[in-house]
């Protein structure tokens, strides 16, 4: 496919790799991953919105069974980690585990086919990352957002002194001489959880894209290839593992969601235990 | 992989999101699926009450259908035994007004007979006495013979 466009492996994934993106330096917006993540932030927030208009005490509709299927699953997995008033972290989990379905299902369409699109508009070679979770910055936000909420918890279950106390006096013991390592690690550990969250979901789906432009340089392969049969091994390898890749990549766009979904609950319900 | 500002915007587009979501999907779902529970709790309960004041009325019922036999039992021994004492006066008050009946006949029957007695006394001086005086060839004054006439109608 890509070789239409007289590209070489190295430059097809460079191609596939690269944002559209506006401004430098920090001031960089990837364009991309702005977009889709907001349009399926739109489509995500739409649908459930319409089931939650949907919604009877009576017999609800098969759609609004489904979104309350949906509700009822993140729930009840919200429930069993967190004891207590759980309304505004049912709606935390319900967020993050339907956008990130969605955003994590953009790897499983086809790979070039922005590209085409964007060929088709006109725009020759233009960059476009469908996948906002294979965007370092797409994850570490919603990390962020997940840390404020966990620190929030933390100083609303203990008070601003309970919290700080906490830093310096946890896990080793209160003695001043004890207060710096305490710090420090509390440090750690506070920065460890957003970091691990933002980092497992990007690299999950990093690498789940990459190895779909790696399936496809067969294609690529097999279109350059001199030999019929070289060229067919390369077309049915390409088609082999692509469907196989693809079908487990369902799993992991589902369980990366769910991993996402649980850990910020147990981070949250962890803050606000006390030491 | 580089940081830049668009996390930023993905902060942005996250809390949106969150916001809406919390706002306005999880209140609304979550209360329909509590009031769908409560009210198939009380559906239930209902059936419950139902099956109950329905197990209650059944015993009331035949309560009241096993006091109404007993009661129509007593009613009909009553009657059964008032028939009785009603056929057994009757018969009594039949037999007393019939031999009352037959008494009154009796004293009618000896009336009638004295009476016709009289008259055939009556009857018998008076022919005999017209027979005497034919005999005689004359008039027997009955006043003058009352005597005799008195004595024969005794005699006869």
């Amino acid at each position: 496919m890509a070789s239409e466009h007289g590209q070489s492996p190295t430059e097809y994934i460079v191609h596939h790799m690269t944002h559209n993106s506006v401004g430098t330096g920090f001031w960089t917006w990837h364009v991309d991953t702005l977009l889709m993540s907001a349009l399926l932030a739109f489509l995500v927030g739409f649908v459930l919105w319409r089931a939650a208009r949907g919604a009877t005490e009576g017999v609800p509709s098969k759609f609004v069974s489904f979104v309350e299927l949906i509700l009822d699953f993140v729930d009840t997995q919200v429930g069993e980690i967190y004891h207590g008033d759980r309304r505004f972290l049912t709606g935390l989990a319900l967020t993050l585990f339907t956008w990130i379905v969605a955003m994590n299902t953009m790897d499983l369409l086809p790979l070039d086919l922005p590209n085409n699109i964007s060929t088709a508009l006109g725009y020759h070679h233009a960059f476009w990352r469908v996948l906002p979770t294979a965007d370092l910055n797409g994850t570490i936000a919603m990390a962020i957002v997940v840390l404020v909420l966990v620190v929030s918890a933390a100083i609303r279950a203990k008070g601003i002194g309970g919290y700080a106390h906490e830093w310096i006096a946890a896990p080793f013991g209160a003695h001043p001489l004890l207060w710096i390592p305490n710090l420090v690690l509390n440090l750690v550990e506070l920065l460890a959880k957003p970091v691990s969250l933002g980092m497992r979901l990007f690299g999950n789906m990093f690498a789940g894209e990459l190895l779909f432009m790696l399936i496809a340089l067969l294609g690529m392969a097999a279109s350059s290839a001199t030999g019929v049969l070289s060229g067919g091994a390369f077309f049915i390898g390409q088609v082999a593992m692509g469907a196989v890749w693809a079908i487990f990549h369902i799993l992991i766009v589902l369980l990366q969601a769910y991993i996402f979904m649980v850990l910020p609950i147990v981070y949250i319900s962890m803050a606000e235990e006390h030491h | 992989m580089d940081i830049n500002a668009t996390f930023i915007g993905q902060i942005v587009v996250f809390v949106i999101l969150l916001w809406f979501i919390t706002k306005f999907v999880v209140p609304p779902l979550s209360a329909a699926n509590a009031a769908r529970q409560k009210k198939i709790a009380e559906g239930l309960a209902a059936a419950d009450r139902g099956q109950k004041d329905l197990d209650e009325a059944q015993a009331r019922a035949n309560d009241v259908i096993r006091e109404a036999r007993e009661r129509a039992n007593q009613i009909i021994d009553q009657a059964s035994r008032r028939s009785g004492e009603i056929v057994e006066s009757a018969k009594t008050t039949a037999s007393q007004e019939g031999e009352r009946l037959v008494a009154t006949a009796k004293q009618q029957i000896e009336l009638e007979t004295t009476r016709a007695r009289e008259e055939l006394r009556r009857d018998v001086a008076r022919l005999t006495v017209a027979t005497a005086s034919k005999l005689l060839g004359r008039e027997i004054d009955p006043a003058k013979h009352a005597d005799i006439l008195n004595q024969l109608a005794t005699e006869i």
